[in-house]
């Protein structure tokens, strides 16, 4: 065998040791964390409490303001009815990091609302995640609506329904597919980064959640609570889809879809 | 215009890709009177009745109530039921709430009539059940309920049993026959003779978007004056004119 393929070899077996090592090293923290997550670790309870709070708090917020707005122009039709839906479309990309920097900017000392106080705390992540879910709730909510008035149309027409009412039966009708959209704002909320990091600063038990815990965790070298914290956030996004295709199919069994 | 016309259409016209779908149509409808369009796929029937409903706007000519404008109070004692029939995603007994309630009747007075049309579409026991899980049959009964139990004086019907089979046709036409009885005009679009005959007293015969024949239903059936009805009932094929 020649030196150089004898190194080669060397080194091969090396680089396979190593990932060994490191395929170990996962196993091992994945361990540590699940005993985390079944020990009941505070920490953690604190963190995915927080983060569950300020999520569903933005969430409710948007859908209070996504719901009728997003009914209104599916339903209404009025000048630049168009150029809503196209803005409503536009907003649901919104970066996260932009609404943060602009949320902050609002909120920071220097700001119009620095007065209040907010910045740093929950209430600011609610704000900056309600910005972020409340163009996914009406631009979905537009699309939902939209679909249901062409169908329900001359019917309501006929029956001379007038606006409030058509607005509130629409959202009633369309309440399975419009809980479904809900639950995707909700995952949305909950698994962003940046708009949080930036107005909630990552204050350990104040404004630290799941998906700001996690990158600080892992950039700290603390694997076991960034994967435990991981395997939560995984498992909410399990539930929410397993809770919004539970929805969906026993409203299509009660034809109320 | 005759003194009793409760509803009266001159001249009455409707305009789309370029075309006239309805093109200069006079109608009257008499209180009380039973009134059957009949006529061939594309002649204009439907889009008759949603113009005599006030549903879409005529590009010329106008439609009268009881001599004045139809304004919403004159559609709202007017009531239409639909080929296929609308239902809310809510029970039989909320669809009947929903009805009412638009149409400004609250209480006491909206829940008896909530009970009879129940009794009337023969839904009793079904109250609570989606209205969307009903059959075919069940629900354009249910929708031929709704719309009496807003107490019409002109109902107006868009093929109410096409694709129905025949018992849930003549529970239906049960339904529409009572409503005649009780004194309610009815407007009927229809592709069926009989039905027309059962129905009807009075017939109006498209073609091609005009009045091609109106007259009594015997008559028209029996004796037909113009050439699109004439082939209509021998089943031969007649091309009108495009517009």
């Amino acid at each position: 065998m020649s030196p150089v393929v004898h190194m080669m070899l060397f080194q091969c077996i090396n680089f396979g040791k190593e990932i060994l090592q490191e395929m170990d090293g996962f196993w091992q923290a994945l361990g540590r964390a699940v005993g985390l997550i079944v020990g009941g670790d505070a920490e953690l309870i604190g963190i995915v409490g927080l983060s569950l709070r300020v999520s569903l708090g933005a969430v409710a917020v948007a859908c209070l303001i996504g719901l009728p707005l997003g009914a209104a122009v599916g339903a209404f039709r009025f000048p630049g009815r168009a150029a809503a839906s196209v803005v409503l479309n536009a907003l649901m990309g919104l970066p996260p990091v932009v609404v943060g920097l602009v949320v902050y900017l609002m909120l920071s000392a220097a700001g119009p609302f620095g007065v209040l106080g907010l910045l740093y705390t929950p209430a600011a992540m609610t704000i900056a995640q309600t910005i972020l879910v409340a163009p996914i709730v009406a631009a979905l909510t537009r699309q939902v609506v939209e679909d249901l008035d062409r169908e329900y149309a001359e019917q309501f027409a006929s029956l001379g329904v007038g606006p409030l009412r058509r607005l509130t039966a629409l959202l009633w009708d369309a309440r399975y597919a419009l809980l479904t959209v809900a639950l995707a704002g909700f995952g949305r909320a909950v698994a962003e980064v940046g708009a949080v990091m930036i107005v909630g600063g990552n204050i350990a038990h104040a404004t630290r959640t799941m998906t700001t815990a996690i990158a600080l965790e892992t950039s700290k070298g603390n694997l076991e609570l960034a994967l435990a914290l991981g395997v939560v956030l995984v498992a909410i996004a399990v539930a929410v889809t397993g809770a919004a295709m539970t929805l969906r199919a026993s409203a299509a069994r009660l034809a109320y879809a | 215009m005759p003194e009793t016309a409760l509803l009266s259409a001159r001249g009455l016209a409707f305009e789309a890709g370029g075309g006239r779908p309805v093109d200069g149509v006079d109608i009257d409808v008499r209180a009380g009177a039973s009134v059957a369009v009949m006529g061939a796929n594309g002649a204009g029937k439907s889009l008759l009745l949603r113009l005599l409903h006030g549903l879409i706007a005529p590009a010329a000519g106008e439609v009268r109530w009881r001599g004045g404008p139809l304004d919403r109070a004159a559609r709202r004692a007017q009531a239409m039921v639909f080929q296929r029939p609308v239902m809310l995603r809510r029970s039989v007994g909320a669809n009947l709430r929903f009805a009412l309630a638009a149409r400004g009747i609250a209480g006491a007075e909206r829940a008896a009539r909530q009970e009879e049309a129940v009794e009337r579409a023969r839904l009793r026991g079904l109250a609570h059940r989606p209205a969307r899980v009903l059959s075919a049959g069940e629900q354009q009964r249910l929708a031929v309920a709704r719309a009496l139990a807003c107490a019409p004086e002109l109902l107006l019907l868009d093929e109410p049993t096409a694709s129905l089979d025949p018992a849930s046709t003549q529970a239906v036409e049960a339904l529409i026959r009572e409503a005649r009885e009780s004194g309610v005009a009815t407007v009927t679009v229809t592709h069926d003779a009989g039905q027309a005959r059962r129905l009807a007293d009075e017939l109006v015969f498209l073609d091609a978007g005009r009045v091609a024949e109106a007259g009594s239903t015997a008559q028209v059936l029996d004796a037909p004056r113009s050439e699109p009805a004439r082939a209509w009932l021998e089943g031969r094929l007649h091309v009108g004119a495009a517009r």
